[in-house]
C-alpha cells in the first residue's frame, strides 16, 4: 500500500464532525479493498469486518479510528461576510489569516480576515481576536452570498498536504486521518496473515464533539476487545516534556485506568517481539479519545489506545512521521493475528483464585 | 476489622486489585456468587429468601481511592507524578507515599522553609513541580525499582482514636472504603430481596465501574454507599457543614450527579425512625457519586445515596465516627428487610 | 392554545420534582392517546399508534423547569439554595420562588453592592417570612421554582418556563390535531432535562426509536447588542443544525426543511454555540438514533420573563403535523 497518496487524499477530503460524507466515501472504498464486508451505521460510522478463521461464535476485536475533523460552521451572514461558530476546538489564534473552503452550494474559497493593524489602536493590536469577532470573506456580494451559502454550511481549512524533510508530512485533519490510514494498512496486512478473531475496523464519526460514533458503534458491535487509534502530542517547543513524544520513534501505547493492564502489556510485548520502536504514554486522567467511550460500553470492554505522535495538534499544519503511521498498522496486524481463544481468559481475574490457600 | 484492612489496602483508580482480592476472600463463603469484569468491578450476589418475583437490589460502593501515577523519571532519580482522581494540590507537599507494585516508601519533597522567600510561600506548588524521592540516586537506579505508569498512594495507617464518645477513627481512603466495609458487612445477613453488592472500580475518574456494573445487573432499585464530605469545623459564617460527624448516616436528596428517588429516601428515613437510628441529610448540590451513573443505566433505575460523614476526604488522612459507620450498617440492613413491603412495584408510578 | 400554555407555565415542576406538571399534562393527553406510560425515572409517554408502514418516532419536550433546592436553613430561619439547572443570577435577586405547597419566598442578596459587582449564588438567601427558625427548617431539601404570572402581549407572550412548557404545549397540540399517520409516535414528556438530559437518555433507551425529534426553545438574536446568530422571533420554527450538545442528523434536518418548504411554513436555520436539548441524549441511545430538533426562538431564556411569538408556536405545530403525515426515508 502506498501510504502517502492515501494519506494525502484523506487529509484533503472534507469531513467535519457530523458531516463526514466526503471522507466517508473514501474510507468505504479503501476499507472495502481489504475487508469482507463494509457498512455504515445510523450516525454514519463506517464498519469494516475482516472475518477470522476460528469456528463461530468467534471473538471480535474492534479498532476505532475517528474520521471526523474539527472545522467551522456558518452561523449568520452580514453584509456579504460570514459569521461562524466552531465545530470542535481550534485555538482562536490559529484562525486569523487562514484560507478556508466554505461548503455551500459549491465549494467557495475564503479568507478568515480581521481589520488591518495599521488602523487599530495599539492596545487592540496586541490581543488575539476571539473567533466570534472574526469573519470569513468569500469575495461575493450579499446577494450572491445568500444564493450560495446558508446558515449551517460547513467550513474546512483550505490546505494541501505537503511532505517535509525526514519522512514527515504536514496537513490539515492529520488528527485523525493518519489513524484511518493505519487501520487500512492493518486490514491490508491481515489479508496476508492468518487470524482467528474477527477484526472490525470502524471509522467513527463525531469524536471531536463527544465520542459519539464510538459510543453508538461499540454498543452495536459488542466487541470483546477494543483498541482506539488516535494521535498524541509530538515534541515541540513551549510544551511540557513529559506530555510529548518524539516523531519517528514509533507509536505510543497508553497505560492508566482507561486501559486494561493486561491488554496494555500484550501490546507492549507485541511491539518488542517486532523489535519495533514504541513509546509508553502514561495517562493518569481518563479523557480525550474514543477509548474512553469504548471501555464503558454495555458491560465493559478491555480497551487500549495506540497513538501516533503529531505536532501542532488542531491546526491546519499538523505534522507526523509517515513511518509511525506504518508502524502502527503493522503493530496492530501482528497483534490481531496472534489473538487466540485463550487470550480473553488471560485478561480476566478469577475472584475464586487461591480459594484453597486460606 | 474490615474497615481497617480496606482502608490500609492499596487501590488507586485502575489498580484496585488488593482491595477486590481482600473482598473476594472475605465474601466468597458468604455469598452465592462472585463475578469480575473488564473494568475491575467485583459483583457479589446473594439470593433473597423472599417469594418470587423478588426485587433486584444493587448496593454499590467504590473500591478505588484518589492516588497518583508516576509519569516521569528524572536524571537524579526523583519521580514526577500526576493525580489519579481529584486531589487538591495543597495536600501534596511533604507527605509519605507508597510507590508501585513493591509498595516502596517514598516522600513528596518540599523545600525547607529556611530557603524559601515569603513570596514563594504564598504560592501553591503545583503537582507538575513536585517530585517523589524513593532514595534512588540516578534514573537507572530508579528504573530498576519503578516504571512509568506505576501507581502511588499516601502511606497512612488506620487507627482507632477512642472507644467512647464519637469513637473516631483515622485512616486514608474512607471515601469509599467505609462504603465497601458497610457493603461487606451486609453479606452477613439474609434478605427478602436479591442483593447485588457491587464493589465498583474507577469511581474517582468518572464513575466508570458502576456504569457497566449497573448495565450488567439491571437492578430494580439501587443504593450507593459512600464516605462523604463533612465540613463541620468552626466557621465565621452560618453556612452548611454539608454533614456533621456523629449525627448519623447522611442521605443525599440531590447532588451534582442525580436527584434521589423520594420513595427510597422515605424508605431510609422511615426505617431509621422506626429503629431509633439517627440520620441527617447531606447538603444538596455537593459532589457526585456512583448513583449518578447507576440511575441512568438502560431505561433508568430509581436510586438513592447514603454515606458515612468523613472529615478531610481526598486528603492523606481522613476521620470518621464508628458510631456513624455502625448506624449505616444497621440502617442498610433494616432497610433491605423493609424494602419489599414499601416498594410499590417496578417501573410504574 | 394560550390557555393551555398559561396553565403549563404556571404549574410547579423543577427537575426531579415533576409530579404536579406531569399530572396536568397527563390530564390533557390521556383522552387523546392510545396508551399512556410512566417509566422508571418519571417520563410521561403518550403513544399514538399509526396506520403502519412508517417509522418509530420519539418526540420529546421536557416537563421540568429550572429552580433551586434548599440546602441549608440558618439559625435565624433564612434559607440557602443550590441550583437545579442553569440559573441566571442577575435576574434572581429581588425575585420570588414557590414551593410545591404554594408557599412563596423572596430571593435577596447579602450585600447589594458586593452582589452587583460579583454575583454568586452563595451570596443569595431566601426569606419565607418564617416566624422562627424551627418553622423554616422543614424547607430543608425542598425544591422551589421561580414564580411569575403569564402575560399575553397579543402577538407575543411572556412567562417563566417556556423552556420547555411551550414544547409540552406544542406536543399536546400536535397529539390533539394528529388524526392519521403511518408512523408509531411516542410523545415523551421528559424529566430532568435541565440537570443533564437524564429522562431523555433513559426514555430513548427504553423506547428504541428510529427517529427522535426534540421540541425546545433556543436563543433569539434580535435584542440590543445580542451576539450574532441567525434566530429571531416571528421568523418561524428553527430547524436545528447544531448546538452545544449535538449536530443534527443531516437526514432529519433535510426532512424538516423539505417539509416546511413543501407546506409553505416559514422556518429558520439554527446554529447555537452553547446549550443542549433532549435530542442530544436521544441521538446516543443504544446503537444510535437519527435525531434532530425543532426550536422556538425565545428571548431572555432561563429568566422569569421568557418571550415567544405566537406565530412561531402555531408554525411549529404545523411543521410537526406535516412531517408526521407521510412516510419518509432519511
Amino acid at each position: 500500500m502506498d501510504t502517502v497518496p492515501l494519506l494525502k487524499r484523506l487529509s484533503e477530503a472534507s469531513g467535519v464532525s457530523g458531516y463526514e460524507h466526503q471522507v466517508r466515501e473514501i474510507v468505504r472504498e479503501e476499507f472495502a479493498r481489504h475487508a469482507d464486508e463494509v457498512r455504515t451505521d445510523t450516525l454514519g460510522s463506517v464498519i469494516a469486518l475482516k472475518r477470522g478463521t476460528a469456528p463461530e461464535p468467534r471473538p471480535a476485536i474492534m479498532l476505532a479510528t475517528h474520521m471526523d475533523e474539527i472545522g467551522l460552521i456558518v452561523s449568520e451572514m452580514e453584509e456579504g461576510f460570514i459569521h461562524f461558530q466552531q465545530v470542535g476546538g481550534y485555538d482562536d489564534r490559529v484562525l486569523l489569516g487562514q484560507e478556508v473552503v466554505v461548503h455551500g452550494r459549491q465549494d467557495l474559497p475564503g479568507i478568515i480576515g480581521g481589520r488591518p493593524p495599521h488602523v487599530l489602536p495599539m492596545a487592540e493590536r496586541k490581543k488575539p481576536i476571539p473567533y466570534d469577532k472574526l469573519l470569513i470573506d468569500v469575495g461575493l456580494t450579499p446577494e450572491e452570498l445568500a444564493a450560495q451559502v446558508r446558515v449551517g454550511d460547513l467550513i474546512t481549512m483550505n490546505r494541501q498536504m505537503v511532505e517535509l524533510q525526514g519522512g514527515l508530512a504536514s496537513g490539515k485533519a492529520m488528527d485523525n486521518r493518519v489513524s484511518v490510514v493505519a487501520a487500512a494498512i492493518c486490514l491490508e496486512k491481515l489479508g496476508r496473515m492468518h487470524h482467528e478473531w474477527d477484526a472490525y475496523a470502524v471509522a467513527t464519526v463525531q469524536e471531536e464533539v463527544g465520542l459519539k460514533g464510538a459510543i453508538t458503534s461499540t454498543f452495536h458491535l459488542q466487541p470483546d476487545l477494543a483498541i482506539a487509534i488516535d494521535v498524541t502530542f509530538g515534541k515541540q517547543p513551549a510544551t511540557p516534556d513529559e506530555h510529548t513524544y518524539e516523531l519517528g520513534q514509533g507509536p505510543t501505547i497508553g497505560c492508566g485506568p482507561n486501559f486494561h493492564p493486561r491488554l496494555y502489556e500484550a501490546l507492549v510485548d507485541a511491539a518488542k517481539a517486532l523489535e519495533m520502536s514504541h513509546q509508553i504514554e502514561p495517562a493518569a486522567r481518563v479523557g480525550g479519545t474514543d477509548a474512553v467511550a469504548m471501555q464503558v460500553s454495555r458491560e465493559g470492554i478491555p480497551t487500549a489506545l495506540v497513538s501516533i505522535p503529531l505536532r501542532s495538534m488542531h491546526t491546519p499544519i499538523e505534522t507526523v512521521s509517515i513511518k509511525d503511521v506504518e508502524r502502527t498498522g503493522r503493530l496492530l496486524a501482528h497483534f490481531i493475528s496472534h489473538l487466540d481463544g485463550a487470550f480473553l481468559d488471560s485478561l480476566t481475574w478469577d475472584p475464586y483464585e487461591n480459594a484453597d490457600e486460606e | 476489622m474490615y474497615l481497617e484492612e480496606l482502608s490500609n489496602a492499596f487501590g488507586p483508580s485502575g489498580c484496585e486489585d488488593e482491595v477486590r482480592q481482600f473482598l473476594a476472600r472475605t465474601l466468597r463463603d458468604k455469598v452465592d456468587s462472585l463475578q469480575a469484569d473488564a473494568l475491575g468491578n467485583l459483583i457479589a450476589f446473594k439470593q433473597g429468601t423472599g417469594p418470587e418475583p423478588r426485587l433486584k437490589v444493587m448496593v454499590d460502593a467504590h473500591t478505588d481511592e484518589v492516588g497518583f501515577m508516576i509519569t516521569r523519571i528524572e536524571k537524579n532519580g526523583l519521580l514526577g507524578f500526576r493525580a489519579v482522581g481529584g486531589i487538591d494540590d495543597r495536600m501534596l507537599m511533604a507527605k509519605g507515599v507508597l510507590v508501585g507494585p513493591k509498595r516502596l516508601p517514598g516522600v513528596t519533597v518540599a523545600p525547607p522553609i529556611h530557603l524559601t522567600k515569603p513570596e514563594q510561600r504564598e504560592q501553591v506548588i503545583k503537582i507538575d513541580q513536585l517530585l517523589i524521592d524513593i532514595g534512588a540516586d540516578s534514573d537507572d537506579k530508579a528504573k530498576s525499582l519503578v516504571s512509568i505508569g506505576d501507581y502511588v498512594t499516601f502511606d497512612t495507617r488506620f487507627q482507632l482514636l477512642g472507644s467512647e464518645g464519637l469513637r473516631t477513627a483515622k485512616g486514608k481512603a474512607f471515601d469509599d472504603r467505609a462504603g465497601c466495609a458497610v457493603a461487606a458487612l451486609l453479606a452477613d445477613e439474609q434478605y427478602p430481596v436479591d442483593l447485588y453488592l457491587s464493589f465498583s472500580a474507577q469511581e474517582e475518574v468518572g464513575l466508570r465501574g458502576a456504569r457497566v456494573a449497573a448495565y450488567r445487573i439491571q437492578p430494580d432499585v439501587a443504593f450507593a454507599l459512600e464516605g462523604t464530605v463533612c465540613d463541620d469545623t468552626p466557621k465565621d459564617r452560618d453556612v452548611s457543614p454539608t454533614t456533621r460527624l456523629g449525627q448519623g448516616p447522611a442521605i443525599t436528596l440531590m447532588d451534582r450527579s442525580f436527584v434521589a428517588d423520594r420513595r427510597l429516601v422515605a424508605l431510609l428515613t422511615e426505617t431509621a425512625e422506626a429503629n431509633g437510628i439517627p440520620y441527617q441529610f447531606k447538603q444538596p448540590g455537593v459532589g457526585s457519586t456512583d448513583a449518578g451513573v447507576i440511575h441512568l443505566a438502560r431505561a433508568g433505575v430509581p436510586s438513592v445515596a447514603v454515606a458515612v460523614p468523613c472529615r478531610y476526604i481526598h486528603a492523606p488522612v481522613s476521620m470518621l465516627s464508628m458510631n456513624d459507620f455502625d448506624h449505616l450498617v444497621s440502617l442498610m440492613r433494616a432497610s433491605l428487610q423493609a424494602l419489599p413491603e414499601k416498594w410499590p412495584g417496578t417501573g410504574q408510578r | 392554545m394560550k390557555e393551555l400554555i398559561k396553565k403549563l407555565t404556571e404549574t410547579y415542576g423543577p427537575s426531579g420534582h415533576e409530579e404536579p406538571i406531569r399530572e396536568v399534562i397527563r390530564a390533557e393527553v390521556e383522552p387523546l392517546a392510545d396508551e399512556i406510560r410512566i417509566d422508571a425515572l418519571g417520563n410521561l409517554i403518550a403513544i399514538k399508534k399509526g396506520q403502519g408502514g412508517g417509522k418509530k418516532i420519539m418526540l420529546a419536550a421536557h416537563m421540568d423547569e429550572i429552580g433551586v433546592m434548599i440546602s441549608y436553613v440558618d439559625d435565624k430561619g433564612f434559607l440557602r439554595a443550590q441550583p437545579i439547572g442553569g440559573l441566571d443570577l442577575s435576574t434572581m435577586a429581588g425575585g420570588r420562588v414557590q414551593f410545591a405547597d404554594g408557599a412563596i419566598g423572596v430571593i435577596a442578596p447579602e450585600k447589594r453592592q458586593e452582589f452587583r459587582k460579583e454575583p454568586e449564588l452563595s451570596k443569595l438567601f431566601i426569606d419565607v417570612g418564617a416566624a422562627d427558625a424551627q418553622e423554616a427548617k422543614k424547607r430543608l431539601g425542598q425544591a422551589a421554582s421561580f414564580v411569575r404570572p403569564f402575560a399575553d402581549l397579543g402577538q407575543r407572550i411572556v412567562a417563566k418556563a417556556f423552556d420547555d412548557r411551550i414544547g409540552c404545549a406544542v406536543l399536546i397540540e400536535v397529539l390533539r390535531r394528529l388524526d392519521v399517520t403511518p408512523h408509531e409516535v411516542y410523545f415523551v414528556f421528559s424529566v430532568q432535562e435541565e440537570v443533564g438530559l437524564r429522562g431523555a437518555r433513559t426514555g430513548a433507551y427504553g423506547l428504541e426509536p428510529e427517529v427522535g425529534i426534540a421540541v425546545d426553545i433556543t436563543a433569539s438574536a434580535d435584542t440590543p447588542e445580542a451576539p450574532k446568530m441567525a434566530m429571531k422571533l416571528g421568523a418561524g420554527p428553527c430547524i436545528k443544525v447544531m448546538d452545544g450538545g449535538m449536530i443534527s442528523h443531516p437526514g432529519v434536518k433535510n426532512l424538516l426543511i423539505e417539509t416546511a418548504e413543501a407546506n409553505d411554513i416559514p422556518y429558520q436555520l439554527e446554529v447555537l454555540a452553547h446549550g443542549s436539548t433532549d435530542a442530544a441524549a436521544i441521538q446516543l441511545a443504544r446503537g444510535g438514533v437519527a435525531a434532530g430538533c425543532v426550536s422556538l426562538a425565545c428571548r431572555y431564556y432561563h429568566t422569569p420573563s421568557e418571550m415567544l411569538d405566537m406565530a412561531d408556536v402555531e408554525n411549529t405545530v404545523a411543521l410537526l403535523l406535516a412531517t408526521l403525515q407521510k412516510t419518509f426515508e432519511l
